[in-house]
């Protein structure tokens, strides 16, 4: 069965979906018959309030611990050995591989793309027919520092093409329907402790899939100013007095209903007061400038830098990246604010880390569910292809290429899509024995059947 | 307490106002201003014959539309489904048809998100609305061939040659007997026999489309379920789980827990089984009861669910649907309508926690967004006590308890002291403590709880 892609009807579903995983941490249907349930269905969500962070916290699974245990568990993680970090960066909706990296020296990508096309640009040293979109200055410059590797058709065969499945596959590790747990989750479930939930972090309203675990709690951290309280034309000191009185009504009732109401509203009241420090912008002070935006995703990897120099026991984080991927219609406008909002917010980042010392410790993945169709369709954009674009970020990534472009004259399949020169479990499998240095094949269904490439030096 | 119709014990106690605002919460929206007065005055036994007995549905108040005026699109645009839901509920003269659509929808739970067609949503929860205080095993018929539920639960992939489970499942387990009462799974397969033979075809423009029962797929052989032997059909299947003698008390005790929190005591369990089996599995004589029992009067109050809560405000000062921005505000709140969260539904015991709790904040600040006095131009009274009376007025005197109504006093006064050195201050505080304080009744236990 197939349904019409009407600018993607299937990608809001699915965001819908994921969306809903988390806020009501209840199980999921598939959205269509035989399509995935998102990894992490099913699991129990509590918040609770992690003092050694400040933030609202949001915790996965290990239901049978107290919030103290919580606590203790990362001041107790906290205190140990530094492991290494990865950050899981995902351009929802399927990014554009043949823009991001364009192919101008492949005589077939002007045929293919009359209207859409790119010209000039840099250059990539490795391969003289690709081009870094002009967004890209910040992954560029850090690519003449070796600190990219670029993996220019990164993906699998028989590729999906539904936004959902794909990206399950990708969450998971496998190209299995069936799988509830994460492949950073499954990693996480041998080497993670029961009462460390910050190990598995997203930095999102919700839990990211792939951080999804069976036995060791996990959480996410929506920005934590975002917890507001606004009343129109309420202001200054009313409005405090307003906000500090909602914890005060229904005390001690004695009906249960009425307990429950006034109970949480008094939960609801601590946690906006100890969420105060966050309201402003200075609540996480940077020793370098990110991007000003409205999107959240510079401030978040601002606060995960502040996370991650508070010592906190980070393990797997996930995030998503801003920007609008899967460009049926008007592609180079949306294309072009994403990829430069994510690059330079990647940069920054980058930079952070190096100033606090902390840049060896950790690795940048990025990654789509799949690529785009190499020739473009009526309406200034692309529709949903095989093999996209991916990168690893970092001071101790090898820097080299992983598979190569294979070309637009013969690197194409039956559909017109990138074949893939590099497989996705290939390099979660390298990421797992060469980074995290433990046995991929007990975390990736048939490690053993993908080649790994060397991705850290 | 006596004992009232086949034994169930009925409330004996007076039936005022407050009663009849209960009343109208369990079995309804809230009441619309006047409306609790209203029905207090028909006595307990005419209040209850009234909304079990409604007769035709008139909608009263404005058409619903979107933010620019626009009539609205349930069909087809996204979010319209859940704020024309919404629209019945506040403008609908049989709240308890609405009140049993939503139980409905959450006992035969299912998602648009595995049915991918608001049509087919609506059109179930036409279905639900029509047979809500019918025959449950009518119902149970017409929700087993609905398009909407064999698509949820792969009732039409289920046939002879490739039988699928889903449905059979969880027409025991969630909608007739309970998880493990009366069954095995043996019963599970072969009643997923005796379920197949609806298909369905897909087109690449429409999606699902011609929804049939076809004999050809339908597996003809005899079937063994709760140790009985022949050759069952779906409608068989129907039959067999409703005329199970575990049926009636997981019947009654799932009904029960729509309104009322606390279970049921064992007479009043048995006394209502008792007259759903006499009734031959009518719904109407059951809510009845319990709408007339003791323990909704004397019990302690349910938390509303999001969408009452919605509906209850916008009733209370009879705003229509002027906008969308119900729909993420109530999933904001966690109730999205069509969208329960699996086959099981909502958890109604956990509609409160931090995240829910600012929806609901949210939901009772875009009630008020439009009213809000300017600090500015808005004459207020520069008095705690006034204020106070004014925004009770508001919200139509909700019966608030001694505690909150002293937080929101001491809140009144405290601003109101905040403005004692500036003038401006003077002119401009009252205004911004009268809407303050309409944002916080509506936020206040009391008004989530009823």
């Amino acid at each position: 069965m197939t349904r019409p892609c009407n600018h993607c009807e299937g990608l809001s579903r699915s965001r819908l979906l994921h969306r809903a995983l988390a806020e009501a941490g209840h199980g999921l249907p598939a959205i269509e018959p035989g399509m995935p349930h998102p990894a992490g269905t099913g699991l129990t969500r509590r918040h609770f309030l992690a003092k050694s962070l400040g933030a609202a916290v949001a915790v996965y699974g290990g239901s049978l611990l107290g919030l103290r245990a919580f606590e203790e568990g990362i001041a107790a993680a906290a205190s140990g050995p530094a492991s290494p970090i990865l950050v899981s960066i995902f351009l929802e909706g399927g990014a554009d591989g043949l823009s991001v990296l364009s192919p101008q020296g492949d005589p077939l990508y002007k045929k293919l793309r009359p209207k859409l096309a790119l010209a000039g640009g840099a250059q990539l040293a490795e391969d003289d027919r690709l081009y870094w979109h002009p967004a890209l200055g910040g992954l560029q410059k850090l690519y003449s520092e070796k600190k990219v590797t670029v993996l220019p058709a990164v993906g699998y065969t028989h590729a999906d093409q539904s936004h959902f499945t794909s990206r399950h596959y990708w969450e998971v590790g496998a190209t299995a329907a069936s799988l509830r747990t994460g492949w950073l989750g499954r990693y996480l479930d041998r080497v993670g402790k029961k009462d460390n939930p910050l190990q598995g972090l997203s930095l999102d309203d919700t839990l990211a899939p792939a951080l999804a675990t069976a036995k060791v709690p996990v959480a996410s951290i929506s920005g934590p100013d975002q917890y507001d309280f606004y009343s129109r034309r309420v202001w200054g000191e009313v409005e405090q007095r307003m906000l500090e009185t909602i914890g005060l009504m229904g005390r001690q009732p004695a009906d249960a209903g009425l307990r429950t109401a006034g109970s949480v509203a008094a939960q609801v009241d601590r946690l906006r007061r100890q969420l105060i420090p966050f309201q402003s912008s200075n609540g996480i002070s940077s020793p370098v400038p990110y991007p000003q935006s409205d999107d959240p995703f510079p401030q978040r990897l601002a606060g995960l830098a502040a996370m991650l120099a508070a010592g906190l026991p980070l393990h797997c984080v996930a995030l998503t990246a801003p920007g609008e991927y899967d460009t049926h219609a008007d592609e180079p406008t949306a294309l072009t604010e994403g990829l430069q909002l994510t690059s330079d917010s990647l940069l920054a980042f980058q930079r952070d880390l190096e100033a606090r010392g902390l840049a060896n410790r950790v690795l940048v993945h990025v990654w789509s569910e799949f690529g785009r169709r190499a020739a473009e369709n009526g309406d200034s954009g692309t529709d949903h292809g095989a093999a996209g674009v991916g990168f690893l970020l970092g001071t101790r990534v090898a820097g080299k290429m992983v598979g190569e472009f294979p070309g637009l004259q013969s690197g194409l399949d039956k559909d017109g899509n990138v074949s893939a020169t590099s497989d996705f479990r290939g390099v979660y499998s390298a990421l797992l024995e060469q980074w995290f240095g433990v046995d991929a094949a007990a975390v990736i269904p048939n490690a053993a059947s993908f080649s790994r490439p060397k991705l850290v030096a | 307490m006596s004992s009232g119709v086949a034994g169930v014990a009925v409330w004996r106690g007076s039936f005022g106002a407050a009663q009849a605002e209960r009343l109208l919460w369990r079995a309804g929206f809230g009441p619309r201003p006047g409306e609790a007065h209203r029905l207090a005055r028909l006595g307990l036994e005419g209040a209850v014959h009234k909304l079990t007995h409604p007769g035709r549905e008139h909608l009263v108040g404005h058409r619903p539309h979107d933010e620019k005026g626009r009539p609205l699109a349930p069909f087809d645009a996204w979010g319209h489904d859940h704020v024309w839901w919404l629209d019945r509920m506040v403008r609908t003269s049989r709240p308890l048809v609405e009140r049993m659509t939503l139980i409905w929808h959450d006992w035969f739970a299912t998602s648009n998100s595995g049915v991918g067609s608001q049509r087919l949503m609506l059109n179930q929860n036409q279905l639900l609305r029509h047979q809500g205080l019918g025959s449950f095993h009518e119902l149970l018929l017409d929700v087993t061939e609905d398009p909407a539920m064999l698509l949820w639960l792969n009732g039409s992939d289920n046939s002879k040659d490739s039988p699928n489970e889903n449905y059979a499942r969880e027409m025991m387990e969630l909608f007739t007997l309970g998880a493990g009462h009366g069954y095995t799974e043996g019963d599970v397969r072969q009643q997923a026999r005796a379920l197949t033979g609806f298909r369905n075809s897909w087109s690449q423009n429409s999606g699902p489309v011609n929804f049939r029962y076809d004999s050809e797929s339908h597996d003809p052989g005899v079937k063994r379920i709760f140790h009985r032997h022949g050759r069952f059909t779906w409608k068989d299947s129907c039959r067999l789980c409703v005329t199970h003698p575990d049926h009636p008390s997981f019947f009654v005790q799932k009904l029960w827990s729509y309104f009322v929190p606390d279970t049921p005591d064992h007479a009043t369990q048995r006394a209502l089984e008792r007259l759903y089996k006499a009734s031959k599995y009518e719904v109407r004589p059951v809510v009845a009861a319990i709408l007339r029992h003791p323990a909704l009067y004397t019990g302690p109050r349910l938390v509303k669910s999001p969408v009452v809560y919605n509906a209850g405000l916008l009733r209370r000062i009879r705003r229509g649907i002027d906008t969308t921005a119900w729909t993420w505000l109530d999933s904001m709140a966690g109730q999205q309508l069509f969208y329960p969260p699996n086959v099981a539904g909502w958890d109604d015991t956990r509609w409160l926690d931090t995240a829910t709790w600012r929806g609901r904040w949210w939901i009772a600040q875009y009630v008020l967004d439009r009213q809000a006095l300017d600090p500015a131009h808005a004459k207020q009274p520069y008095d705690a006590e006034k204020l106070l009376d004014d925004a009770f007025r508001f919200w139509h005197n909700p019966p608030l308890g001694h505690d909150t109504r002293h937080a929101l006093h001491t809140f009144a006064s405290r601003a109101l002291g905040d403005a004692k050195g500036a003038a401006w201050k003077r002119e401009q505080y009252p205004a911004m403590v009268q809407n303050a304080l309409r944002q916080l009744i509506a936020v206040s236990p009391e008004l989530q709880a009823a």
